[in-house]
């Protein structure tokens, strides 16, 4: 029993991250102004920026669509009462999955097999390369958690610096062609993802340039996908059984280590897929600090989106947005770094995560003041 | 003299549910006041109001005259107002002393709070004989002391008034006589006690007066010295009720349940549960008397697969089954189990009550195939279990939290008795059950019973086991003390309970 009664559900999804997200924009702006420069055609740059062209939009979806993997990670682990941080590290060791398969096996199959044919088999290798890797990264801090007892938040945190260095490593020594000065692999061809633009002009359509490819599409799917996990199924069920009220979970027969286990499994695999989207589908090698901070950006998401699919793929599109406008808003005023969206992004995280409760009883008193 | 009380008009909708339709009451000071009704009559509702917990929606509330706003339970502290809730507010990892003084730890140093508390404690444990160990963390103390700790909490922030939201639901009659004489040396001492509760007997015994509600109504206020038992429960209920199911003859088959010197320690190596053997036969109730904290939740884990044995066997169907450790397994084998605690474990609280209907069943193949969990299944299944045992509101989709506490009750048992198991282990089956329910309950139990199941019945109700058992068994630190039938006189199963064996041997 929550104190004086309970809000209704849209002020808890809907009005609540919208005032967390109000003031974080306000703060930000306050910064803008201790800066020196007008937060309002700050703002207003922001908006144009993402919103304001064709090449905006696509930015902000291609953003979004790691994000939303990242959120999701994040979601289903704190479905199953765990904060896994480890987002970051799970998509970087899920790098070896996405790349490996292109620049070992693509060529091989391409020698033998039709490109139409070779390329789509490589892919989904890559794919199923992306989840694993990305699984097996999370699995093993589920495991310590789940039999060791050490704690997940610990763990996630120690195997980002792991994946880090373990990368640096590999990238350097195993992956880099001998000739080459750039510490990244050799291109990868034989399993290759065109983005919109490229699939416009095959078909004679002119698209602006951007990142964005059809993975956008698995992000929704993922999503949906999780959903139905969570809602529609007996695992799903089990897992939030197990973060609601692990003794029930116990008396009901679930074995808490068990679901611990398999939902860090899920969560890195989700975490996997940035690396499926930006190894395949972007950059299309294997190269250093290629998440570039999707992982700790989907804790942000998963709070913000209230750990729901939907609201995910909507608060993913909002920091698409932020992203995207950010970076416009870099080029246009000098003295504003891209570095604003980190903030804002913790601003985010603060008040949805350390001060939710802080607002909640004003609100909820505020609010039953109102209907009196 | 003024009411120390006074509840005028007060109204509370949650939804469609109209939880208080317009309810008065006016409390007298130095006087014990009772509350009775069935499940979701309001009364929790009503007091959680009075608490500050919930905001009315109209009405007035009144403390020794004055009109005063509620908006918090800081609020009804500070007018003297203390409750002890129907589901218990601890912190599970904290020691007692550190949940007595929560709230009021005064200062930034707990030190000094610390040692006044337990001076204090010790006050109190001497003055009502409430013993409980200052030092011990509360999550991992049974039910009856947590129950205990609650009630010293309260009476440690010194309050006036003193609501009790059904407290006697784990204590023993003679803990809750106890409880009573403290309740009306409180009175003695100008204090005020609202006591919410669903035994009659207790109401008749320590009320002033008593007030019943009735589907968010208030339906009657009477002096307890002018009213009867029959009249109380026909006013609450609104029709006849048996207060004792009859039972025919029980026909025990063959043997379902084998316990052989079962010995359970804890994590500091005290055997909790210390040689117990017994059978349980088909078409039989086996019921296990005794104080709460005696070893029958450790027993009962132990048995479900909860648990892990140190040592003996528990043999289901003639199989051997101490070591399987598997709840769900041995669901699908047919035990059912409706444990003692049903807000830890017999629900999840956040869940909706169509997903609590299926907590520990949820592989049953008829809620959809394979990994697929069929939504309309699931729902289609509670609203059945809604319909069979009268559950209020029927709403499936209602989180399990907003359900009155007797209702959560019937839901879980509609969950173990609906799935037709052939042991079914139940505890405390009418813990906060209204008298038509806990009828109901009987009357289901024994039918079950007819049927050839077997049934382990654990229960700190006295009256209860002797009405349902066919055999008693009596536990005492972890040990059953012995085997009565059930016409055993009250007074020698009392003994037993306090680990007194005359030699009848
Ligand atoms: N937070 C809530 N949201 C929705 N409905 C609620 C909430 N709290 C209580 N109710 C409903 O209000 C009604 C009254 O509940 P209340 O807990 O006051 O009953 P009660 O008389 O204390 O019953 P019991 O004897 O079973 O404890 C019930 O129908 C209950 O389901
Ligand atoms: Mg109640």
């Amino acid at each position: 029993m929550s104190a004086r009664g309970e809000l209704p559900t849209w002020v808890d999804v809907g009005l609540i991250p919208l005032i967390n997200l109000v003031l974080a924009l306000l703060i930000s702006g306050l910064v803008v102004v201790i800066i020196g420069e007008n937060p309002f055609q700050a703002l207003g740059i922001m908006l144009h920026g993402a919103l304001g062209s064709l090449k905006g939009w696509s930015y902000m979806f291609y953003y979004a669509t790691n994000f939303i993997f990242t959120g999701l990670a994040v979601a289903v682990a704190f479905h199953a009462g765990l904060f896994n941080i480890g987002g970051d590290g799970q998509a970087y060791v899920a790098g070896l999955g996405a790349a490996t398969p292109g620049l070992i096996l693509g060529g091989a199959l391409a020698a033998i097999l039709p490109a139409g044919i070779s390329q789509p088999i490589t892919l989904f290798v890559a794919l199923m390369g992306s989840i694993l890797f990305g699984a097996f990264w999370a699995f093993v801090p589920g495991y310590l958690q789940a039999k060791r007892g050490s704690h997940i938040v610990i763990t996630t945190i120690m195997f980002n610096f792991i994946a880090s260095s373990l990368m640096v490593y590999l990238i350097n020594n195993v992956f880099r062609p001998i000739t080459s000065m750039a510490v990244e692999s050799k291109a990868i061809n034989d399993a290759y993802i065109l983005n919109f633009r490229e699939i416009g002009r095959l078909i004679g359509m002119k698209l602006p340039s951007s990142p964005l490819n059809p993975v956008v599409f698995l992000a929704f799917i993922a999503a949906f996908i999780i959903w139905y996990l969570l809602w529609r199924t007996k695992l799903g069920y089990e897992l939030r059984a197990v973060g609601a009220n692990s003794e029930a979970a116990i008396y009901a027969g679930i074995k808490p280590s068990r679901i611990i286990m398999i939902a860090m499994a899920i969560s890195g695999g989700l975490a996997g897929l940035v690396a499926f989207n930006e190894i395949l589908g972007v950059q299309h090698r294997l190269l250093l600090d290629f998440v570039g901070g999707a992982g700790f950006v989907g804790i942000a998401v998963a709070l913000m989106g209230r750990s729901h699919p939907l609201g995910i793929v909507l608060s993913a599109l909002l920091f698409g947005l932020l992203y995207q406008g950010g970076t416009e808003l870099s080029f246009a005023i000098q003295s504003i770094s891209r570095d604003m969206i980190v903030v804002i992004q913790g601003l985010v995280i603060l008040f949805m995560g350390a001060l939710e409760d802080a607002f909640r009883p004003s609100l909820t008193a505020l609010f039953f003041k109102v209907e009196e | 003299m003024t009411p120390a009380i006074e509840l005028i008009g007060i109204d509370k909708r949650f939804g469609a549910v109209h939880a208080n339709n317009d309810v008065s009451l006016s409390i007298a000071k130095s006087s014990i006041h009772g509350i009775i009704g069935e499940n979701g009559a309001g009364k929790s509702t009503l007091m959680s109001i009075l608490f500050g917990f919930y905001a009315a929606d109209k009405g007035e509330i009144k403390v020794q005259g004055k009109t005063v706003k509620v908006n918090s339970s800081t609020d009804a502290i500070a007018l003297g107002i203390g409750m002890v809730h129907q589901h218990f507010m601890l912190v599970d990892p904290f020691t007692v002393l550190e949940n007595v003084i929560l709230g009021a730890e005064g200062g930034a140093l707990i030190g000094p709070a610390l040692a006044k508390a337990r001076a204090e404690l010790k006050r109190l444990a001497d003055e009502y004989e409430l013993d409980v160990d200052p030092d011990a963390i509360v999550g991992e103390l049974p039910v009856g002391l947590q129950q205990r700790v609650e009630i010293l909490k309260a009476l440690y922030k010194g309050a006036d008034v003193l609501i009790l939201d059904e407290p006697t639901g784990v204590l023993t009659p003679d803990e809750a006589d106890h409880l009573f004489r403290i309740l009306q040396q409180l009175r003695n001492q100008g204090k005020t006690v609202i006591l919410i509760t669903h035994k009659l007997r207790e109401i008749m015994a320590i009320t002033d007066h008593v007030s019943v509600m009735r589907r968010g109504e208030m339906v009657a206020t009477k002096e307890t010295a002018k009213t009867s038992l029959e009249e109380l429960a026909e006013l609450m209920v609104g029709r006849r009720v048996l207060m004792h199911v009859e039972k025919g003859a029980a026909h025990p088959g063959e043997v379902v349940l084998d316990v052989k010197n079962l010995v359970w320690r804890d994590r500091k190596g005290t055997p909790r549960v210390d040689g117990v053997s017994f059978q349980v036969r088909k078409g039989e109730i086996v019921g296990i008397a005794g104080v709460s904290g005696n070893g029958q939740s450790e027993l009962l884990d132990v048995i479900t697969g909860i648990a892990k044995a140190t040592s003996g066997t528990v043999l289901f169907e003639g199989e051997d089954i101490t070591d399987l450790n598997d709840p769900s397994i041995l669901r699908r084998r047919g035990m059912a189990h409706v444990p003692e605690d049903r807000q830890h474990r017999g629900l999840i609280t956040s869940f909706s009550a169509a997903e609590s209907a299926i907590l520990g069943w949820q592989n049953d193949a008829g809620l959809g195939r394979s990994y697929h969990l069929n939504r309309n299944a699931v729902i289609e299944r509670c609203r059945k279990q809604m319909e069979e045992f009268d559950v209020r509101p029927a709403d499936p989709l209602l989180k399990s939290s907003k359900f009155s506490g007797g209702n959560q009750q019937k839901l879980i048992l509609a969950r173990e008795i609906g799935s037709n198991p052939d042991l079914l282990i139940v505890g405390q089956p009418t813990r906060g059950v209204d008298i038509g329910a806990i009828e109901f309950i009987h009357k289901r139990l024994i039918h079950l019973r007819d049927m050839g199941k077997a049934i382990l019945l654990v229960s700190v109700e006295l009256d209860e086991i002797r009405s349902l058992s066919d055999r008693i068994l009596v536990m005492f630190a972890g040990r059953v003390m012995g085997e009565r039938g059930p016409d055993a006189d009250e007074r020698e199963l009392g003994l037993l309970m306090a680990g007194v064996v005359k030699d009848a041997a």
